[in-house]
């Protein structure tokens, strides 16, 4: 926030961003990329978004980045901070060096500077993989009548995998999606685990297989877990990959 | 310019906009809808704690029902609410909770058996029903009488705006994002879509709409301290506001939530309280029961913002460099509980505080929190003063919240309202007034305006600076008109925000960069904000009593004789400085329940003569029905079926009985 004031003995922070304006390249002064670097005095339990937000009042106007809840909770602020993909609202300043090297998420179309169309492509992804409960009889439930009961360990399991907020990291970290545009991702992988385990939708393996059963799917991925890594939700990706590559091999075989 | 036509336009792709949209798109009419952002990063999924409905399933709910629901809605809104709206909420909550189960929200489910529970700072043991096994649990909350806050885990929010976007896609509604509405279309009374900006390139657009609905949420940030997410400007109502027609309604009834994180506002959900959880002082004093006997922590908001800041100046607040506190005390709950159950609160106090909430106390002192007020509508949700405007969500006043919401009716509300306003605008598009014959001069007369606008900041030569200005506003909306409130102040809040408002027509932009220009945007935003705080300002000063979250320390009294009133506000021109305001009676007689003490909170109010001549008359009115049952008492009182779609009437079957 920034009514913190500033402490009286701090660090002079050095943040150094990647800019780069695609849209103003076609009126304004053509800059191409570079990196800028800004100096901010450290404060007392001072986040990235506190400093990002600093730089753009009282130092340039015109950069961009996205920040929505500042709470860790929308998966808006997916950023390279010094080499990893982390959310910057929750990011100490403190953790880290007087160096602070930003960049945008690799893998996303770039918006402008550390903004980076996350939304389009996990929309894209959500279209692809019909990540939605499939049930012909969704069309006819009766909501006047008690709910059916699920086990409460179940729901509870759901819910570890229904964490993800889409923010991005696991696909910036990722080998395969650099390399190959289709590849759905962990967070892609994650959903179908998901959908899997939930009893209301009614789609067979052989339904996720023709989903995820090729290298754009579970196959692409090389196990190197980077995703599982970086994500901030802690979401056991690599376990829940390795069982869709088990049970997607035994859909073929 | 670009002009898309659509049926309908849903202006937030938040939970209450979204569940609108599906709710026109399966009746068969186009939808689009608009979102600053991704709509599964709308701030609804930020609802941490739970959504109220009384399905009754979990052993502290037991016994619940829709008149439970009601009775502790309309107490905590002070009596503010509209009744009857009221009665259609908590009538089709449990549907809704319902359809979401069904649609995918994993609900977290009872579980038979022995649990711990910790009540009043004691190890309690309770045993849930086998009968009740599996089905949707509910958690206690501030202000109810029954636990009926249904929660998933404590990603509530989350879990419901992903199931909802999830639904959206699979019905094939466009989302269209880091859109903005910044002008609604209109003419002779009537709107007909939106002049919208694009927040990647700074291209104007506009989108024609038989229908248009605003779902844009709250606008918290007008605030300093804030749980708001920072997108929570509340452009939607401003731009209802700024058709001149648009009613607003009770913007001074601002909810302020005991439990914001200090400094920075990240809010710690009231399940910490809700399950044990204690407020402590410097001395580590659990003062809430000095103040609150009955409910302790879990008086409402209001109620416990309120006592907390008196405990604050009563000088038990705990000092650091940043100013005072309090505490939240949740290490009794014990590490498990923590880490199941309220384990974003525990990563919201690693990552932001770099504490162990099982270990150490959390610093917080009550934060803006929720905007009860907003675009004034009818049951069905059209606005009162803009034919083809509906509004649903936290910037609706449809007014199930009167002066102050119960946690956990929010995102109820979102979804019910969502399910009511979704058929009533397909209702409307359907119906001979639907349709409309938009001339492209009007549309393009408009767009030229916003136009005109935004080229008058990038050419100007003025000396103000946008965030300076924002950050003024800030300061005076949190210090002059937040949980204490006194005329003086109330008055100075008036002129300060009267001379910004003057000031912001004269920002100097530093950056003249086009395309998505983030100084441009706080430039063209902070007049419309501007305009909100002074609603919220002027409605302030000129309500002299208390009710619910609206505190005044000159006219402590909730005054049921003068004030049975809802603040409607208009800006008429645009070259007015303040808004107009005027007051809509609520009929006491037309009441189920009519005004009396809350049951927590000041004892003393003003009553209106009314109050004892309707109980009198329900009195009379029950005696005459010595054998029907609870929906025949309320029929007989205040029927409102009817107002609700067709399909939402039925009964809602529990375990217990019908
Ligand atoms: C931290 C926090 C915790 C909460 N916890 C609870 C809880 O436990 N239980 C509960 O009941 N309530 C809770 N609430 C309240 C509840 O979350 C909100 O009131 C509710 O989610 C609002 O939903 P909405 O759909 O009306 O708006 P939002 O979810 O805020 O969505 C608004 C949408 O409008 C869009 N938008 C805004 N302006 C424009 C524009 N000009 N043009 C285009 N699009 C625009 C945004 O992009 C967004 O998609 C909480 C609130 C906060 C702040
Ligand atoms: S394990 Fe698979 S999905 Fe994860 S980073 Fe490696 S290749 Fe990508
Ligand atoms: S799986 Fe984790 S890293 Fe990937 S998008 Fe979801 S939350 Fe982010
Ligand atoms: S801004 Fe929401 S996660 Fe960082």
């Amino acid at each position: 926030m920034n009514n913190i004031p500033l402490a009286e003995e701090h660090r002079m922070l050095q943040i150094q961003i990647l800019r780069h304006n695609p849209s103003a390249l076609l009126c304004d002064s053509d800059k191409g990329s570079h990196l800028q670097t800004f100096e901010v005095e450290e404060a007392l339990g001072m986040t990235l978004f506190i400093a990002l937000n600093e730089i753009r009042e009282e130092q340039d106007p015109s950069l961009q980045f996205d920040f929505v809840c500042r709470a860790g909770i929308c998966g808006s602020c997916g950023m390279i901070i010094n080499g990893r993909p982390g959310l910057a609202c929750r990011t100490l300043t403190k953790d880290l060096p007087d160096v602070i090297v930003l960049a945008p998420l690799p893998g996303f179309e770039l918006i402008g500077d550390l903004s980076v169309n996350t939304g389009k492509w996990m929309r894209g992804m959500s279209e692809h993989l019909e990540t939605w409960v499939h049930n012909q009889e969704l069309e006819e439930i009766n909501i006047d009548v008690i709910e059916e009961r699920m086990e409460p360990r179940l729901a509870e399991q759901i819910y570890e995998l229904e964490r993800c907020i889409e923010c991005g990291c696991c696909i910036a970290a990722c080998g395969t999606t650099q390399m190959r545009e289709e590849f759905v991702g962990a967070a892609g992988l994650n959903q179908i685990a998901r959908f899997r385990l939930d009893p209301r939708d009614k789609r067979s393996d052989a339904d996720y297989y023709e989903l995820i059963g090729n290298d754009a799917g579970v196959f692409g991925c090389m196990t190197l877990l980077g995703c599982e890594d970086m994500c901030p939700k802690n979401l056991p990706l690599a376990t829940q990959i390795a069982f869709l590559r088990r049970r997607m091999a035994m859909t073929t075989g | 310019m670009q002009i898309i036509y659509t049926d309908v336009l849903v202006i937030g792709g938040g939970l209450a906009g979204q569940r609108a949209a599906i709710g026109a798109k399966r009746r068969g009419h186009d939808t689009i809808v608009l979102s600053l952002v991704p709509a599964k990063r709308s701030h609804s999924a930020a609802a941490q704690g739970g959504m109220q409905a009384s399905l009754a399933n979990c052993l502290g709910g037991a016994g619940d029902n829709e008149d439970i629901h009601f009775q502790d809605t309309v107490r905590g809104s002070d009596w503010g609410a509209d009744q009857e709206v009221v009665r259609m909420f908590t009538h089709a909550a449990p549907k809704a909770i319902r359809e979401l189960a069904a649609w995918g929200v994993p609900w977290s489910r009872v579980e038979r058996g022995d649990h711990e529970i910790t009540v009043d700072g004691e190890k309690q043991t309770i045993s849930e029903n086998e009968a009740a096994h599996g089905l949707i649990t509910g958690r206690n909350f501030g202000g109810t009488q029954k636990w009926r806050a249904c929660y998933v885990s404590d990603g509530t929010g989350h879990a419901m705006l992903y199931t909802m976007s999830n639904r959206a896609i699979a019905e094939g509604i466009p989302v269209h994002e880091r859109m903005e509405a910044v002008a609604l279309i209109h003419d002779e009374g009537r709107c007909s879509g939106a002049i919208v900006r694009n927040l990647m390139t700074g291209e104007i657009l506009a989108y024609v709409a038989k229908a248009t609905c605003i779902a844009t949420g709250g606008f918290g940030r007008i605030y300093r301290a804030s749980t708001n997410a920072i997108i929570n400007e509340g452009m939607g109502a401003a731009i209802a506001l700024e058709t001149g027609r648009a009613t607003l309604s009770n913007m001074e009834a601002v909810q302020f939530h005991p439990t914001g994180i200090f400094p920075s506002g990240i809010l710690v959900t009231e399940g910490c309280r809700g399950d044990g959880g204690l407020l402590l002082d410097a001395n580590g004093h659990r003062f809430m029961p000095d103040y609150e006997p009955k409910k302790k922590e879990l008086a409402s908001r209001d109620v416990v913002s309120r006592r907390m800041e008196q405990h604050i100046a009563a000088g038990q607040g705990v000092k650091s460099r940043f100013g005072e506190h309090l505490w939240l005390d949740i290490r009794l709950l014990g590490r498990e509980h923590i880490d199941r159950n309220l384990r974003e609160v525990k990563e919201i106090c690693q990552y932001f505080l770099g504490i162990d909430p099982a270990k150490e106390l959390i610093p917080v002192r009550p934060a803006q929190h929720y905007s009860m007020g907003g675009v004034r509508t009818n049951p069905n949700g059209e606005s009162q003063g803009l034919r083809g405007l509906f509004a649903v969500g936290e910037a609706a006043c449809w007014d199930i919240h009167g002066f102050n919401r119960l946690g956990g009716n929010s995102v109820a509300e979102t979804v019910v309202a969502g399910m009511i306003v979704g058929e009533s605008i397909a209702d409307f598009c359907d119906s001979a007034d639907g349709s409309i014959n938009v001339s492209t001069a009007l549309v393009e007369k408009f767009a030229r305006k916003q136009t005109q606008q935004l080229a008058n900041f990038t050419l100007a030569s003025g000396t103000e600076n946008a965030f300076d200005l924002t950050r003024q506003m800030q300061e005076t909306m949190t210090s002059k008109v937040g949980i204490f409130r006194h005329g003086d102040q109330l008055q100075e809040a008036v002129n300060t925000l009267q001379n910004l408002l003057l000031r912001s027509r004269n920002i100097n932009l530093r950056s003249a960069t086009r395309g998505p220009n983030p100084e441009l945007v706080a430039a063209y935003r902070l007049p419309r904000m501007l305009k909100l705080a002074q609603c919220v300002a002027l409605g302030a000063l000129q309500r002299t009593e208390s009710r619910g979250a609206h505190y005044r320390d000159d006219y402590p009294q909730r005054n049921d004789l003068e004030w049975m009133q809802r603040t409607l506000a208009v800006w008429s021109e645009a070259k007015d400085e303040l808004p107009t305001l005027s007051y809509e009676p609520l009929s006491i007689m037309r009441m189920e329940l009519p005004p009396g003490w809350r049951g927590y909170g000041a004892k003393d109010y003003i009553e209106h003569p009314e109050s004892a001549l309707r109980r009198q008359e329900i009195d009379r009115i029950i005696a005459t029905m010595p054998d029907a049952d609870r929906h025949a008492h309320q029929a007989a009182l205040m029927p409102f079926l009817d107002k609700l779609p067709p399909h939402l009437r039925p009964l809602n079957q529990r375990l217990s009985k019908f």
